[in-house]
């Protein structure tokens, strides 16, 4: 049953990194997009493809939060006490994010639109890469089971900065390949195009900081390494797969299962964490079994995440529908 | 010499207790206390929208529409805003409070997992129906709010069970201090929840209709007096007038509650430092050293209102251990804003009075002004309400986090400096809460010098695009 809940939990882990990691990679273009006259396009198609979702997008984080303090609360505990500097700089992330988010769209002038757009811009790499950062401290073992862990070494280590800046570049990764077929979709060809290269060099990063990777996991995260290199080897090299065959289709301008590989790709990744962390939820030190709650506590989840699939995922289907449809007629 | 005094002694109990402990405390009563400002709006405003917009499609009333048009942009930047802050509060419950969550998580969280379900839905439909004006037909645009204002109650009724049961918790077994065996609903349905949650909710009907009520109201005395101005009185004050008196009856239940089944937490409602019958009811006042100072006592009173009868005994705070006891300033604080609740609480009602009495005598929104200008003070009235009241609920469960299974100092964090951090919070919500404001006033200038359509909201998609004429970004 907690394996059950579990998978639950990672569900919401990879609905986050694909949907609000999508916004926070938008929000990364949003800084990069240049002066308010160069930028006003891309920034434009940025707010339209994301206002309507935001909300939801960002939900998934709540989502994931609660099942796991209800479902494994050890764990939760341990690493809010050791890892409390990444957890605040995400929070902060979040809190500027979504008040430039919120504010913005009302903002009058010129500078107080770049100011509320630069919180928002910044907060956009300052949240993925802590998350990021946390994962990695999670999965090289460096969360002790009682938590209180070193406040500053347990994520400023190579695993965790390789977690950060993976997570910021696939975001960015994510966000581009999205708005190019938004764009695409939208009959802007100038700007598909801006964001297909942006997507590619994207893309590159994210090859290159995951083949770095892999000799920052070897010295730094033996268990992870060898999990990763075993277990989890299918999906690592379906990750890779779907990310060239990304690449490809970007370069030959085609944009059917564009967005679906690209998701994919990053799906992969991050589920290749999770089945190398099987069946421990930190390090090697605590395991499942040892860190879920009560049976009873465990069904509740159950059929909170069933009345969810039930009602959440239609209501989710129709809002990105209307949004989708909304986003043709603005155009 | 007295700031000296409490400053000493301020460090004498510091000396005992975790260093995180106050600015813990402080952070946590700070932010709840900002985001349940939000609370009423994201629950209750959405509602009274949706009554402005039945109205308009029932009756094609067009300024109806035109303000539910508008509560409902200004519900999505206070939705906005207070997810965020309620984000900010699902991560301080980790990092302020691992002692709670550790050990009870598998009880106290799992409420927070239906909330997320309740906030998922929410989240959704606020989204479809901001976007869906002038895109979705009238009616079906309509029906996509219900789910919005159904969730809202859902979300709160979740939340609230979370915290009533920190108040009485049941439903758990414990073996050597873990929680082995949870039953789900008794958890939930604990013994304060039906009334906690049901003096939550009206609590934000009631602050929602008279902050609503209250900026129509402010703009009747300007002289704006039109149709615009009467409806949008109307839909808020007589909404939140309609439910004061019920809110009053609640919360008299709730205190006999309390009086039964929280014996500590009425005594320092109450004030009463020994266990004893004919308990004066005392207005006011503080205690130091153990005993009630100034205040108005008003002989028998305290007892006939906790059990219809002078000869009541109320259990005092001596009846509790000394070890667990509430300190001086804790019991002055929580009967301080017991009376300021039930005082403010008092004054809205006499306020639904007066204007029932008007409308009873002219049959049309008051023109009298000072009706008129204490309508207009009547939002911030209920939200000093609505705040004392949690004082009195938060505060008044000290020193526990659970009552009698553990001690807010075994809850707290002992790593980080909490006192930077919540420096950090402060500046950054004072942010957040003077942009609120300012977006919210700007956007109604504009929908005075430009018109509706102009004013772009988050979740809506942009108006216009921005090449074809000059929207709001050039100007």
């Amino acid at each position: 049953m907690q394996d059950t809940v579990a998978i639950l939990l990672f569900v919401g882990v990879v609905a986050y990194a694909l949907l609000g990691g999508a916004d926070f990679g938008a929000g990364f273009w949003d800084l990069t997009a240049g002066g308010a006259d160069r930028g006003r396009r891309p920034r434009h198609l940025i707010d339209a493809s994301i206002g309507p979702v935001w909300e939801a997008n960002h939900t998934w984080l709540i989502y994931c939060l609660v099942i796991l303090w209800s479902g494994f609360p050890t764990a939760f505990t341990a690493i809010t006490t050791t890892l409390y500097l990444p957890l605040v700089f995400a929070a902060l992330g979040i809190v500027l994010r979504g008040a430039g988010f919120a504010f913005r769209h009302n903002a009058l002038r010129t500078p107080e639109q770049r100011l509320y757009g630069a919180v928002f811009a910044l907060s956009s790499v300052l949240t993925p890469y802590s998350f990021g950062a946390i994962a990695g401290a999670i999965a090289s073992g460096r969360v002790p089971t009682g938590g209180n862990g070193n406040a500053l070494t347990s994520w400023n280590h190579p695993t965790s900065h390789l977690g950060g800046a993976l997570a910021v570049v696939v975001c960015a990764y994510l966000a581009a390949v999205y708005l190019h077929v938004e764009a695409r979709r939208a009959g802007d060809t100038a700007l598909a195009r801006y964001f297909r290269d942006r997507g590619l060099a994207a893309a590159a990063a994210a090859g290159a900081v995951s083949v770095a990777g892999i000799f920052v996991l070897h010295s730094d995260a033996k268990r992870l390494f060898h999990d990763l290199s075993h277990v989890a080897l299918p999906l690592v090299v379906g990750a890779a797969v779907c990310g060239v065959a990304c690449i490809l289709l970007l370069l030959t301008h085609r944009t059917v299962l564009l967005r679906q590989t690209a998701a994919a790709a990053v799906a992969l990744v991050v589920c290749g964490w999770g089945v190398a962390q099987y069946p421990y939820l930190l390090g090697t030190h605590l395991t499942l079994d040892e860190g879920a709650s009560p049976r009873a506590t465990l069904q509740v989840l159950i059929v909170v995440a069933c009345v969810a699939g039930v009602t959440v995922l239609p209501s989710l289907v129709l809002l990105f529908r209307l949004a989708g449809r909304g986003r043709l007629t603005i155009h | 010499m007295l700031t000296l005094d409490a400053v000493l002694h301020g460090l004498a109990t510091a000396a005992d207790e975790p260093a995180q402990l106050l600015p813990a405390r402080q952070q946590m009563a700070f932010t709840l206390g900002f985001h349940i400002i939000l609370v009423p709006f994201g629950v209750a405003l959405t509602s009274l929208t949706l009554i402005a917009h039945h109205r308009g499609l029932r009756h094609g009333d067009s300024t109806a529409l035109l303000l539910a048009r508008r509560w409902s942009k200004a519900a999505a930047v206070l939705f906005a805003v207070g997810a965020v802050t309620g984000t900010v509060l699902t991560f301080e419950l980790g990092v302020l409070w691992p002692g709670l969550m550790g050990t009870y998580g598998s009880a106290f969280g799992f409420p927070f997992s239906i909330e997320g379900l309740f906030f998922f839905l929410e989240a959704i439909f606020v989204s479809i129906y901001i976007y869906g004006w002038n895109r979705l037909p009238p009616w079906a645009h309509f029906w996509t709010g219900v789910p919005v204002s159904l969730s809202g109650i859902g979300g709160t009724a979740s939340v609230v069970a979370a915290n009533s049961w920190m108040n009485q918790p049941g439903g758990i077994t414990m073996r050597d201090g873990k929680v082995v065996d949870v039953e789900p609903a008794k958890v939930f349905f604990n013994g304060a929840f039906w009334g906690e949650t049901i003096h939550m909710l009206l609590a934000a009907y009631i602050v929602a209709g008279f902050t609503v009520g209250g900026v129509y109201a402010a703009g009747l005395l300007r002289g704006r007096d039109n149709r615009y101005h009467r409806t949008g009185f109307l839909i808020g004050f007589v909404t939140a007038a309609c439910l004061m008196p019920v809110q009053l009856l609640v919360g008299d239940t709730i205190a006999r509650d309390v009086f039964n089944d929280e014996p500590a937490k009425f005594a320092a409602i109450e004030m009463v430092p020994a266990t004893d019958d004919h308990v004066p009811e005392t207005l006011g006042g503080v205690m130091i050293d153990g005993e009630v100072r100034y205040g108005w006592q008003i002989p028998d009173l305290g007892s006939i209102l906790a059990d219809f009868s002078p000869s009541t005994t109320i259990k005092g705070l001596d009846a509790i251990p000394a070890d667990v006891r509430p300190d001086d300033r804790t019991v002055s604080v929580v009967h301080l804003a017991f009376d300021v609740m039930v005082g403010t609480g008092s004054l809205l009602t006499l306020l639904a009075a007066w204007f029932a009495w008007l409308w009873y005598r002219h049959r049309r929104v008051p023109e009298n002004r000072w009706f008129l200008r204490a309508a207009a003070v009547s939002g911030a009235l209920a939200v000093i309400c609505l705040e004392s009241g949690w004082v009195v609920t938060e505060v008044g469960r000290q020193p526990w986090t659970v009552v009698g299974l553990l001690l807010t100092r075994d809850a707290v964090t002992t790593e980080g400096n909490i006192w930077a951090l919540f420096a950090c919070v402060l500046a950054l919500y004072a942010a957040v809460g003077a942009a609120a404001i300012w977006v919210l006033r700007s956007m109604r200038r504009r929908w005075r010098a430009e018109g509706d359509d102009n004013v772009t909201v988050p979740y809506g998609p942009a108006p216009e695009p921005v090449a074809a004429r000059p929207g709001p970004r050039e100007q």
